[in-house]
């Protein structure tokens, strides 16, 4: 039976209970603590762009088995603004916060596989996977 | 991957054990080595963290529990470094890829110049140019016709790097596109500043000198577009003059007139032609004096053109410490007999 955690992010009370759920199922799944406290960010930054960004939308945090492999899924979806510019985004040193490696491209560096899927005025849905190994 | 982590758990419990026996300045030092060999196998900072916590469990009877647990805040606080020493290696990457895209456009701008020699009996010919950074906004063209005239240029692209290199190229395929002028200063400036304005942004300029030499009158024609003055030698006054002209920069008016004007130059006279790039050469801070150009010019008339290029370059360049701030082309022709 595979476990899924939905986490609606509307303050900065739901980054920190999407934290904790993430860490948690990560935990279960059997990673390590580095790759914990990856996943952990991973998931914080998505949050926080939700919320920052978007205002609302959701964090949803699975686990995942597949051919014999297990790994954790993030999927953060909003209705909000949208990204205007995707691949601009993806750039290193992009951010806002002004290249310190965070931000989008850094989520995509933490986990395994990311998938970004955003249109304009009509929101944002973006997934990433990390393997157990 | 778990056998080269294995060997890392294992060097590093040695050196920390080592450590906190001997307190040695040698073990310190190995873990500075140590941390080269992280970096090389891309060890990230949270990695790092978490090697030492595992170590220090293993190593100490009895750790705190309060202090093993502050390894793992600590652990979390480094996530955001590894994120950035990533980063670093990415854009380092972009960087290298960047740099031989740019090696490439260089070799390719370097081929729009020309690169025969100017062998004519009445004239001594050197050039020198130099760009500041890989590309250069500064260009100079010569041709010599078959009766040992010569016609040479130097111009100037306002701005610098890669949009003036690619400047630089319409202006030499459209010089190339002009030969009936190539002895005529102002009409090829007139037909180059036509092409020019049709080409290029509002906010691009380019300055251009054009002088052609004629072996028989032994007479310098020439025209300017904006351009730094030439200068003349007189080798009986032991003088230079600035050869000032009027003309508007090119690419500004698709209409504009250039006045040509005439020099004749007796036996050792040379005419000099340059780029802001020698004249706005700066030694602590302030622009060198055009006297101070000249002296540097005269002290090395006793060569031949192409030395005295490039010994004014090496002087140029050893009184701004070798950090050009600007594209730097000089040309010299002098008249032998
Ligand atoms: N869910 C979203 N909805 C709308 N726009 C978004 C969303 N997520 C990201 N963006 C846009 O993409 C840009 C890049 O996001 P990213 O998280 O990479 O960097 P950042 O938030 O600007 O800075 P930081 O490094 O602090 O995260 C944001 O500035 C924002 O314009
Ligand atoms: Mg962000």
């Amino acid at each position: 039976m595979q476990v899924h955690t939905h986490v609606e992010i509307t303050s900065e009370w739901g980054i920190v209970a999407a934290r904790q759920a993430g860490r948690k199922l990560a935990r279960e799944v059997g990673f390590g603590s580095v790759d914990q406290a990856r996943i952990t960010t991973a998931i914080s930054e998505l949050a926080r762009n939700i919320y920052l960004y978007a205002n609302k939308g959701q964090i949803k945090i699975e686990e995942l088995a597949d051919a014999g492999k297990r790994g954790i899924k993030i999927t953060a979806v909003d209705n909000g603004p949208g990204i205007k510019d995707v691949r601009r985004v993806m750039e290193d040193g992009f951010t806002t916060s002004g290249g310190l490696g965070a931000g989008l491209p850094g989520v995509k560096r933490l986990m395994d596989e990311f998938i970004i899927d955003s249109e304009l005025n009509n929101g944002t849905k973006i997934s990433a996977i990390k393997w157990l190994r | 991957m778990e056998d080269k982590k294995l060997t890392m758990y294992h060097l590093y419990k040695e050196m920390l054990n080592n450590y906190m026996q001997s307190k040695s300045e040698h073990t310190l030092y190995s873990a500075q080595q140590f941390s080269k060999e992280m970096l090389e196998k891309d060890m990230s900072p949270e990695e790092v963290v978490s090697l030492h916590k595992s170590v220090i469990t293993e190593l100490v009877n009895d750790p705190s529990g309060e202090l093993l647990d502050s390894f793992d805040l600590l652990l979390e606080v480094m996530i955001g470094y590894g994120l950035a020493h990533r980063e670093h290696l990415s854009l380092r990457d972009r960087q290298r890829q960047l740099d031989s895209e740019l090696n490439v456009a260089a070799r390719m701008q370097q081929s729009l110049l020309p690169n025969n020699k100017i062998e004519v009996e009445a004239v001594d010919f050197g050039v020198k140019s130099v760009p500041a950074g890989k590309m250069s906004g500064d260009y100079y063209h010569y041709f010599v016709d078959e009766h040992g005239n010569i016609g040479a240029a130097v111009a100037d692209v306002i701005g610098k790097g890669v949009p003036a290199a690619m400047c630089m190229s319409m202006i030499k395929y459209a010089m190339d596109s002009l030969p009936e002028q190539r002895l005529q200063p102002a009409a090829l400036l007139e037909n180059l500043n036509r092409v020019v304005a049709r080409n290029i942004d509002d906010d691009m300029f380019i300055t251009m000198v054009y002088g052609s030499y004629d072996s028989k009158k032994h007479q310098f024609h020439f025209a300017s577009a904006g351009h730094e003055p030439c200068l003349y030698y007189s080798a009986d006054t032991d003088d230079f003059h600035e050869l000032k002209t009027k003309g508007l920069v090119l690419g500004v008016s698709s209409k504009v007139r250039y006045e040509e004007y005439v020099r004749d130059l007796n036996p050792g006279d040379f005419i000099v032609l340059l780029s802001d790039g020698v004249t706005e050469c700066r030694i602590n801070g302030e622009f060198i004096e055009m006297k101070h150009i000249k002296q540097i010019i005269r002290k090395y008339k006793h060569l031949s053109a192409q030395q005295m290029v490039d010994q004014v370059y090496s002087e140029l360049e050893k009184i701004q410490e070798f950090q050009l701030r600007d594209d730097f082309t000089l040309l010299i022709l002098r008249r032998n007999v």
